[in-house]
């Protein structure tokens, strides 16, 4: 009596969307919550944002980084997923914004992706700006052209759009505009980077924060981070907190911990998966 | 005639060395033989301060018998009139302070093992199927934990179509992913969840009320009457330096990790922080099975609290245990910092403490003295208890809390909300399952006082 996924979707050679039917999640979920789910009986309970929902499914768009995520990259559509718990988590605050940008790096497009067509549908203006390694891991382009005013592409590598980091777009915006918001998600080091960004602009920043959890309703404690010398639990005072007071390298230190097994447990599924085939 | 001896029949156990490398069950019961014998050990006496100590009221004095004369069964049934989870209590109740306490064979010699005998009679009696019954009244209980449980095994008792919502994917709440399977294993759990299935009880997980659905929406679902059972919450952190480095743990993250995902066993996924030196802070239960954890993850253990010996709140059976497998001590010891190195714990610098007038618990409170030392750790485990879940409260309107976040419920766990009802941690903070169990079928009883008071069934679809 698991999930059955609907769907499956490959974005680009390292990133999948699934869709999950799982109503007791879909009927409330909101921009900004996100899920907590295992893929088979022995898995993690890992968070992921809900990328997209109607009233009987989610969606959900992770990266294989480990272990886990690779087991659930292996389900195919018609399979089912074991567990999947939510809305969990704030969703994001729209009210009075009107002129926002959404910066998103790399997998976190799938949580700002959301975020921006929520504020377009409230009639906000949107400028989205969105980073990757390279062409090839683009993913999500043209649904974040439908529901932006203004959509910027950065590569590292420069094969596709700017050549740089989502950093060069936004602090030339934020040079000429005025923002209500900005609000930014994707690896730790971009979000400390796109905080400092705009820390000189005195604009209003919003971080949604990815923290290895366990419960993800507020009992474990696991997912605790720094916020502005206070200790904050992203499962139940977050995911988004303001970035500008986020301890990020406090953040990158925790998100480490488990480093040493993750590798071994990636290797081991690497040769599973191997002599599987 | 009562068997005249003065201690209780030795409980069979894993022996120390075995038991640290699994996580089997210490305690490994009674045979019938050992059971009557130490139920005939009972005097029968009038008073019965056994039951008065009993959160539930258990009739200890006729189930003891009933194990004396050898008829199990009947004990069972005597048993399960007042408790929904016998098997549960018989491990994990702190007998000592409750039932045995008053014991009169405790006045000469040991009180009767109440704790192994009810622990006996659940694991051996045989079991008759429940019979299922349900009205049309539906009552909502959120939270599979103690309270949540002894709530609805008492509403389906007295003919309500119950169903229980829990946010996790396992059944039990602290007794899945609290209380390690050596001091209570999962089957136990499972049976006992089984059985109120088998008797009507409908359980659905993965559903976290407050989120995937609220408390207004199981009302107007058709569920008349609702009981929060939501029970722990955030875990409380000294606020020290140094502890937000890696290695620095809540209890309820480190026991979650190993008991409901099975971290550091079989085939599970999920990962445990693997250290050399473990400091534990705290002297309440969950301190313990957090150090006899870590103990079987392979680390040298240190407990630090910061009174003495004889103020640790933890069941003293757990305390006894935890020595025997090798896990120190370190008394009137108060952390002022996790050290560390490079980001990640490597000590814990304690304050030396010293006992002065008792506080407002009765006990003996700590006072700081200049006296300084370290207690090398490249692993912190904070037991220190939890305030209660934000969740739900945050996204009831009009539930009131106190200034700590409780549930704020009387005694029969009503709430500031119409048709609400509350109980267990929740409601009174960081507390033991049987007082839980007590609160929740308190309130069950409430719940079928004011069902019956309003009158039949609005007429609901029974599901």
């Amino acid at each position: 009596m698991g999930y059955p996924i609907l769907e499956r979707e490959q974005l680009n050679p390292t990133v999948i969307r699934l869709r999950i039917a799982a109503p007791l999640v879909a009927g409330r979920a909101q921009a900004g919550q996100f899920v907590i789910l295992r893929a088979n009986a022995a898995s993690e309970r890992i968070p992921l944002t809900i990328a997209d929902h109607d009233g009987e499914t989610v969606d959900v768009i992770f990266q294989t980084v480990g272990a886990s995520t690779m087991a659930l990259a292996e389900k195919n559509a018609g399979e089912e997923i074991h567990d999947i718990a939510g809305p969990l988590g704030r969703p994001t605050a729209l009210d009075g914004l009107r002129k926002v940008a959404v910066v998103g790096g790399g997998v976190g497009c799938a949580i700002a992706l959301p975020v921006a067509k929520a504020l377009r549908a409230r009639g906000a203006d949107v400028t989205s700006v969105i980073g990757f390694r390279s062409r090839e891991s683009v993913i999500l382009e043209k649904l974040f052209s439908a529901c932006s005013n203004r959509l910027f592409l950065t590569t590292d590598d420069g094969s596709a759009g700017e050549k740089g980091n989502v950093c060069l777009p936004l602090g030339r915006l934020l040079e000429a505009e005025t923002f209500d918001a900005v609000f930014v998600v994707g690896p730790l080091v971009m979000m400390k980077y796109a905080a400092e960004t705009t820390r000189p602009y005195g604009v209003k920043t919003v971080a949604s924060m990815n923290p290895i959890m366990i419960d993800g309703t507020g009992m474990c404690g696991c997912c605790r981070i720094r916020v502005g010398g206070e200790v904050k639990f992203a499962c139940v005072d977050g995911p988004d907190f303001d970035a500008h007071l986020v301890d990020f390298d406090d953040a990158m230190r925790r998100l480490k911990t488990y480093a040493a097994f993750e590798a071994a447990m990636r290797e081991k599924h690497c040769n599973l998966y191997r002599s599987g085939n | 005639m009562a068997d005249p001896r003065k201690n209780k029949y030795p409980m069979p156990m894993q022996d120390a060395a075995s038991r640290i490398t699994n996580f089997s069950e210490v305690a490994l019961g009674y045979d019938a033989e050992t059971a009557m014998r130490e139920a005939s050990r009972c005097l029968g006496c009038k008073a019965r301060p056994c039951t008065a100590g009993c959160p539930v009221g258990v009739k200890i004095p006729d189930f003891v018998k009933q194990v004396a004369a050898g008829d199990f069964g009947a004990a069972y049934r005597i048993v399960c009139a007042d408790n929904a989870l016998p098997a549960v209590c018989g491990r994990v109740c702190p007998q000592e302070r409750q039932c045995e306490a008053g014991c009169v064979r405790g006045k000469s010699g040991e009180p009767v093992a109440i704790g192994q005998l009810e622990r006996f009679v659940a694991d051996h009696a045989e079991r008759t199927a429940p019979r299922e019954r349900r009205s049309g009244r539906r009552v909502a209980v959120v939270g599979s934990g103690p309270a949540g449980l002894a709530c609805a095994g008492e509403l389906v008792a007295r003919g309500y179509a119950v169903t229980v919502f829990e946010a996790l994917h396992a059944l039990g709440g602290v007794l899945a992913y609290g209380i390690p399977s050596f001091r209570l294993p999962k089957e136990i759990v499972e049976r006992e969840v089984a059985a109120l299935e088998a008797s009507g009880v409908t359980f659905v997980k993965n559903a976290i009320v407050g989120r995937s659905v609220t408390v207004d929406g199981l009302k107007a679902e058709g569920f008349e009457a609702v009981f929060l059972g939501t029970g722990a919450g955030l875990p409380i952190f000294l606020g020290i330096p140094g502890e937000s480095a890696v290695g620095v743990f809540s209890a309820n993250e480190y026991l979650t990790r190993i008991n409901l995902m099975g971290a550091g066993r079989g085939e599970s996924e999920t990962p445990i922080f693997r250290a050399d030196r473990v400091a534990v802070v705290g002297g309440g239960n969950v301190a313990m099975d957090a150090a006899r954890c870590a103990r079987r993850m392979g680390a040298e253990v240190t407990v630090v609290y910061r009174r003495s010996e004889e103020e640790l709140p933890a069941r003293r059976e757990e305390v006894q245990h935890a020595k025997e497998e090798g896990i120190a001590f370190r008394f009137l010891a108060n952390p002022v910092e996790v050290l560390t190195e490079d980001g990640q714990a490597a000590g814990l610098l304690c304050a030396e403490m010293r006992l002065g007038e008792p506080d407002a618990s009765g006990r003996r409170a700590p006072i700081e003295t200049d006296g300084r030392f370290v207690i090398p750790a490249d692993c912190v485990i904070m037991a220190l208890g939890t305030s209660p879940n934000p969740l739900l409260s945050m996204e009831t309107e009009g539930l009131a809390t106190d200034r700590r976040g409780r549930i704020q419920a009387d005694e029969a766990g009503r709430t500031s909300l119409e048709g609400v009802f509350a109980g267990g941690d929740a409601v009174t903070g960081s507390a033991t399952v049987i007082l839980a169990m007590g609160a929740g079928k308190r309130a069950a009883a409430a719940i079928d006082e004011s069902l019956r008071a309003k009158g039949e069934s609005r007429g609901h679809a029974q599901s």
